[in-house]
C-alpha cells in the first residue's frame, strides 16, 4: 500500500481516538453535576490553605539530564540507520569501525559526566 | 489500485483497533486489581458483572458522571488539552504491530496489521515520547506544587529510560535488518532443531531485559511509579483532574502498558507467530497466540507492580544513566560485532553464549554499584530528601 495511504489509515485512527475524546467531553458536559464553591476551586494542599505561587522552583540537576538526553537521543536517530544498513555493508568492513568511533567519543563524554558527578543525584 | 472496499476495509480495522484497544483497557484494569489482590491474599472486585470483569466499566462510567472541578489557578487551554495530548498518541501505537496472520476474501488479501509502516519501530517510539507531553503540560499547567513535581520527575526519569529503551531496540534492529515490525516478526519464523521457535528472546536476551526495564519506566509503572507516589506527591501530575479528564490519564497509562507489551510481544516473543496446530481455526488461531503472549508480557508487569517495592529516585536515575544505557550501548557494539562476522560463523551460538556472559556481568556489575553505595554509607537519614 501507498504511503499516503498508510498515514491515510494513521490519520483516520487519530480521527477515531479524537472524536472519542470530544464524544467524552461533551457528554461529560451534559450530564455532570455543576457545583462550583470556592473552596473547591482552590488548589489541592492536603486541606490547609495553598501558600505561594504554586509554579516553584525544580532543581538545576534536571536541566544537566536534559542536555545529556539530547545528546544520547541525537545518537539513537544516527544509529537507527546505521543499523538497518549494516548487514548489507559488512564487505566494506569500516562501517562498525566508524560507528564505535562515534559511540566512543560520546561514551567519553558520559564518562566525563560521570566523573564530574553530574549523574549523581545527591551531593 | 485502491477502491470502495479498500476504504471499507481500512475504516473497519480501525474500528476494530479502537474497540479492542478500549476493551482490553477495561479488561486489563480488572485483571490487575484481581492479580495483584490474591498476590496480597485479598479478593479483589468481584461485585460487577461475573468474576467482577465490569468493574473497569463501572468505575469509568461513574467517572463519566462525576463534576468536573476546575481549580482557579490552573492555565485553563493547557489543562484542557493535556489529558487529549497523553492519549493520542497512546491509541496511535498500537497501529504498528501486527497481531495475526494475513487471509484471503477472493482475490483480496487482508493483512490483521493496521498499517505497515517501513519505520514502524521508530514510529512506535516517537509515539511514546509524544506520551511525556501530555504528563508535563498536566503537571505545568495545574498551576500546583504536587503536579509540577511529579510532571518534573516523569520527565526526567521518561527520557532517561527512553534513551536505554530506544539502544536495547538497536540491537534488534540490527539483528533482524529491518525497522519494519512486520519485517521483525518474519525474521523470527521458522525454528531450531525442529522445536524451538526463532524468536529474538533466544538470541537477544539481554535487549528484552533492558527493554522491559525502560518499559516499565517509560509506562510510569511499579515500581518506576514515581511520578505518582501518593506517599509523597499526592496523585503526581494528575492530582487537580477529576471526572472524565482523570479518566483520560488513566486510560492512556493502561494503553501505553498494552502498547509496549504488544512491542515486546512483536520484537522478541515472534508476534503472532507459533505452530499450526489446529489448522481448522485458520488466522483465528494466530490472533489467538498473539492475544496469549500479549496477556503474558501484561501479567508480567502486575507481577512486578505487587513484588517490588519503589525504587528511590536517586537510585532511579543511577540505574537508568550508570547501568542501563552504558549496557545497552555496549550490548549493541557486540550485535554489531556478531552482525559484521564472517558467514562461515554460527552466529546465533554465539551471540546466546555471549548474552550469558553478559547478564551475568550485568547483574554483577549492578550488585557491586548497590553494595558500594551502602558502603559509602549514602543511604543516610538525609538523603530521603531527594526531590
Amino acid at each position: 500500500m501507498s504511503y499516503y495511504w498508510q498515514y491515510g489509515t494513521l490519520g483516520a485512527l487519530t480521527a477515531v481516538g479524537g472524536a472519542f475524546v470530544v464524544i467524552a467531553f461533551l457528554g461529560n458536559r451534559l450530564m455532570r453535576p455543576r457545583k462550583p464553591r470556592v473552596e473547591k476551586a482552590t488548589t489541592y494542599e492536603c486541606g490547609m490553605d495553598p501558600v505561594g505561587e504554586g509554579w516553584s522552583n525544580t532543581h538545576i540537576r534536571y536541566y544537566l539530564f536534559a542536555f545529556l538526553f539530547v545528546i544520547f537521543d541525537v545518537e539513537s536517530v544516527f544509529l537507527f540507520p546505521w543499523a538497518v544498513q549494516l548487514e548489507k555493508l559488512r564487505p566494506q568492513g569500516t562501517v562498525l569501525v566508524e560507528m564505535i568511533v562515534f559511540i566512543g567519543i560520546l561514551a567519553i563524554g558520559l564518562l566525563y559526566a560521570w566523573k564530574k558527578k553530574v549523574l549523581e543525584w545527591v551531593k | 489500485m485502491i477502491d470502495g472496499i479498500d476504504v471499507l476495509i481500512m475504516v473497519i480495522k480501525v474500528l476494530v483497533v479502537f474497540g479492542f484497544l478500549l476493551v482490553s483497557v477495561l479488561l486489563t484494569i480488572w485483571a490487575e486489581r484481581r492479580i495483584v489482590a490474591l498476590m496480597q491474599q485479598r479478593i479483589g472486585p468481584n461485585r460487577v458483572g461475573p468474576f467482577g470483569v465490569l468493574q473497569g466499566l463501572a468505575d469509568g462510567i461513574k467517572l463519566f458522571f462525576k463534576e468536573d472541578v476546575t481549580p482557579t489557578n490552573v492555565d485553563r487551554s493547557v489543562y484542557f488539552l493535556a489529558p487529549v495530548a497523553a492519549l493520542l498518541p497512546a491509541f496511535l501505537a498500537f497501529a504498528v504491530v501486527p497481531v495475526g496472520r494475513g487471509f484471503h476474501i477472493g482475490h483480496r488479501v487482508i493483512t490483521l496489521h493496521l498499517v505497515d509502516l517501513n519505520v514502524g519501530i521508530l514510529f512506535f517510539l516517537a509515539m511514546g515520547s509524544l506520551m511525556v507531553y501530555g504528563i508535563v503540560l498536566a503537571g505545568w499547567s495545574s498551576g500546583s506544587t504536587y503536579p509540577l513535581l511529579g510532571a518534573v520527575r516523569s520527565t526526567a526519569q521518561m527520557i532517561s529510560y527512553e534513551i536505554g529503551m530506544g539502544l536495547s531496540v538497536v540491537s534488534v534492529v540490527l539483528w533482524s535488518g529491518t525497522l519494519s515490525t512486520s519485517g521483525i516478526v518474519d525474521a523470527q519464523s521458522g525454528t531450531w532443531f525442529g522445536f524451538v521457535p526463532r524468536w529474538f528472546i533466544i538470541p537477544q536476551l539481554p535487549a528484552l531485559v533492558m527493554f522491559l526495564l525502560g518499559g516499565l519506566a517509560e509506562t510510569n509503572r511499579a515500581p518506576f511509579d514515581l511520578p505518582e507516589a501518593e506517599t509523597e506527591l499526592v496523585g503526581g501530575y494528575h492530582t487537580e483532574y477529576t471526572g472524565i479528564k482523570f479518566a483520560m490519564f488513566f486510560l492512556a497509562e493502561y494503553l501505553h502498558v498494552i502498547t509496549t507489551s504488544a512491542l515486546v510481544v512483536t520484537l522478541f516473543l515472534g508476534g503472532w507467530r507459533g505452530p499450526n496446530i489446529l489448522p481448522f481455526l485458520g488466522p483465528l488461531l494466530f490472533v489467538g497466540y498473539f492475544l496469549a503472549k500479549l496477556g503474558l508480557v501484561i501479567f508480567l508487569f502486575m507481577w512486578a507492580r505487587a513484588t517490588i517495592p519503589r525504587i528511590r529516585y536517586d537510585r532511579l536515575m543511577h540505574l537508568g544513566w550508570k547501568v542501563l544505557i552504558p549496557a545497552s550501548l555496549v550490548w549493541t557494539m557486540i550485535t554489531a560485532a556478531m552482525v559484521v562476522l564472517p558467514q562461515e560463523v554460527n552466529r546465533t551460538t554465539l551471540i546466546v553464549v555471549v548474552g550469558i556472559v553478559f547478564e551475568v556481568a550485568l547483574i554483577v556489575w549492578l550488585a557491586r554499584l548497590t553494595t558500594t553505595a551502602l558502603r559509602r554509607g549514602r543511604l543516610r537519614r538525609g538523603d530521603s530528601h531527594v526531590v
